[in-house]
């Protein structure tokens, strides 16, 4: 058991305020990812939960308890770091029993813990070797092992895969989300690739300048981005933005004219809209060729990754991306027209908020253990 | 230092000779590369014994007789102990000596004790004025010692530290802080803070933080300051002469005490100054590889 809450938590280093008022709750067992753009304050963040870093003001409670002037080890939480902060004098047994060792552990037991966390992680052909002797993948397993054999309430990762080659990290990509239901632990994770946050997380929390732009769950926060920036940031490749000029909005639907004239309604709520200049928001994978398409461009740049072709579309004096068919036979430099799902578009009024879709996605509600459950698969 | 240059030096010169090489079938003009390495050797034998010659003269000086010591310079002469005997029975050298080890040592020890917490602080614990105070620590060097002479004479007469090796240990000390603080503090910054920080998730008090973590990991970085902290110390004159007499007078004074009151007797001079730097010279010999390993710890990490 172990959850975590934090209520209107402020740090300021010196005259800057990198944390303006957090609130969050991570749930027991839950995996919570911090994702945003670097310098968005989700490091300070982990690490004041942690204890490294002292909050300026607010609350941080773990189970109910307020934790603010407890010191980290007492906080019952393990952090496996970036760098993974091995200590290189020491052998793999030694880094991950020096936790046991501090506590005053009896060799023998320590010595147990250490092989059962080491045969979790397939570590006990290195237990005897030094950080400098492994590869980062190995070093990375390490990291979390010694995290491990804390038996902490809450693992906090603090971008554990980003100095990792793009293979690697989507194996052990696979092996925390295997990690993270065997130990049946809370987990918190922070990084800057979204792709991360979407395929690992129960709960993404989006940060940006010191603030939370919206806390949900991967297909909420890709359906139902609550602004322009949780919409830019979500997805890959990223969301296109067109500038758009209001017609007529309505609680029904909102229609507008798109660069090239056409008009559409796209199926969001406009009461009480006033601002004229709107931003249509429509994903890659959401606009499709289509000869009587009301929008319409040159190919710039080409990118054929097999499965998809991306299509780098000139609309005047924005660049448009399209997933298109991985057999699209397009040439840099044809004109074409296309289209788009008017249920998958997204509008954005003057100062970048999202106006509400009249349907949820059948999905949004959807989170990782969901995937799994067989009642799931049914509704899927 | 000669031998550190011998083993630099083919080294440098087999480089030279693959890049040279390399260039050479483009400009057949340029030095083949054989010739390159020669030059280069003795290039770096030539700077060597330059740099060595003074030495080397001394120790060749204290072996000649006084008046083969004042005759024409010359390399060939019968080698003969007779200044040594001569220095040794006018002052034991091994009273001078131990003190000498005693004071460099000490001071060495004591000047570890203060800096080592100071630069963890500093180092990981910096506020707004660390730099500054830093700076200001160095900039203690810069007051020419003599400059605080009657101060501090008076003070060491008042508190009965005159002559006294503690006495000594305690200036010596208070003259290498800025700068075993300063080499520390470098050595600390360049280690990771992750690992610390790791160390302090898993349980570790600010003391097992630097006894378990710190210590060990910047061990090159603390022995070469100490090194360099023990040199300084042996070879300090200006106190040693001013605050010692006969207790607690290191080598420095040993050597002194040869050069004033009999006038200039060069082959007992040289013979008394070679005992005295022989011992640094050979520590220093041995720890070389240490010093250079330290020095460079965080360039080549």
């Amino acid at each position: 058991m172990a959850t975590l809450q934090l209520h209107d938590i402020v740090k300021r280093f010196d005259d800057t305020e990198v944390i303006k008022g957090v609130d969050l709750e991570v749930n027991d067992r839950e995996f919570v990812v911090f994702v945003g753009p670097s310098g968005c304050g989700k490091s300070t963040l982990l690490r004041m939960i942690a204890g490294l870093e002292s909050a300026t003001s607010g609350d941080i409670l773990i189970d109910g308890v307020r934790m603010n002037e407890v010191g980290p080890a007492e906080r019952g939480l393990a952090m496996v770091f970036q760098s993974y902060a091995l200590y290189p004098h020491m052998t793999v047994e030694d880094n991950m029993g020096f936790s046991l060792k501090l506590a005053g552990v009896p060799k023998e037991e320590r010595r147990r813990k250490v092989r059962e966390a080491a045969s979790i992680l397939q570590l006990e052909p290195l237990l005897e070797r030094k950080p400098k002797a492994l590869s980062g993948g190995q070093r990375q397993r390490v990291a979390i092992g010694r995290a491990i054999v804390r038996n902490p309430s809450i693992f906090l990762f603090d971008e554990p895969l980003s100095n990792l080659d793009a293979a690697l990290r989507v194996q052990m990509r696979i092996e925390l989300a295997r990690l993270h239901e065997e130990l049946d632990a809370t987990m918190i994770y922070v990084t800057h690739d979204q792709i991360e946050a979407m395929t690992m997380a129960d709960k993404i929390v989006v940060l940006q300048g010191g603030v939370v732009e919206q806390v949900g769950s991967p297909m909420e926060l890709y359906h139902h981005p609550r602004n322009r920036f949780v919409a830019g940031f979500i997805g890959s490749p990223k969301m296109n933005f067109l500038e758009v000029e209001r017609v007529s909005a309505a609680a029904t639907g909102v229609e507008v004219r798109l660069p090239d004239g056409d008009t559409c309604t796209v199926p969001v709520d406009g009461s009480g809209l006033d601002d004229d200049a709107l931003t249509l928001g429509i994903r890659p994978e959401h606009l499709q060729l289509d000869p009587q398409g009301p929008l319409s461009g040159r190919i710039e740049v080409i990118e054929r990754l097999g499965g998809v072709t991306s299509l780098y579309v000139r609309m005047q004096d924005t660049l448009v991306t399209m997933s298109a068919d991985g057999n699209v036979d397009s040439r840099v430099g044809d004109s074409l027209r296309f289209g788009f799902e008017r249920d998958c578009a997204h509008l954005f009024d003057g100062e970048g908020l999202a106006l509400p879709s009249l349907a949820r996605h059948p999905l949004a509600g959807l989170n990782r253990q969901d995937n799994r459950a067989p009642a799931a698969a049914g509704r899927l | 230092m000669t031998t550190l240059k011998t083993k630099v030096l083919p080294a440098e010169g087999h480089l030279a000779a693959t890049s040279s090489g390399a260039r050479a079938r483009h400009t057949p003009l340029m030095p083949s590369a054989g010739m390159r390495r020669v030059w280069l050797t003795l290039l770096g034998w030539g700077i060597a014994l330059i740099i060595f010659f003074p030495i080397l003269w001394m120790v060749l000086t204290g072996f000649k007789t006084e008046a083969a010591a004042i005759a024409d310079p010359s390399l060939i002469f019968t080698p003969t102990l007779e200044s040594y005997v001569a220095v040794q029975a006018r002052a034991d050298y091994f009273k001078f000596a131990m003190n000498s080890v005693v004071v460099a040592f000490g001071s060495t020890l004591l000047a570890l004790l203060i800096a080592i917490p100071a630069a963890y602080a500093m180092a990981f614990l910096p506020t707004r004025r660390t730099k500054a105070t830093l700076l200001w620590m160095l900039s203690t060097k810069m007051l020419p010692p003599v400059g605080v002479l009657v101060p501090i004479y008076l003070i060491f007469r008042d508190l009965g530290l005159l002559d006294t090796r503690s006495g000594l240990i305690i200036v010596y000390t208070l003259m290498n802080l800025p700068i075993v603080v300063w080499m520390l503090y470098t050595f600390f910054k360049d280690l990771p803070r992750d690992i610390l920080e790791a160390g302090r998730m898993d349980g570790a008090s600010t003391f097992q933080e630097v006894v378990y973590l710190l210590l060990p990991l910047t061990l090159p970085g603390i022995a070469s300051t100490g090194l360099l902290s023990v040199i300084l110390s042996w070879n300090e004159a200006f106190w040693s002469l001013n605050l010692t007499s006969s207790n607690a007078a290191p080598l420095t004074a040993y050597i002194a005490s040869f050069s004033s009151p009999e006038g200039l007797f060069w082959a007992k001079l040289s013979a008394a100054s070679t005992m005295a730097i022989a011992p640094i010279l050979i520590f220093g010999w041995l720890t070389q590889k240490q010093m250079v390993r330290g020095l460079t710890f965080g360039a080549v990490k």
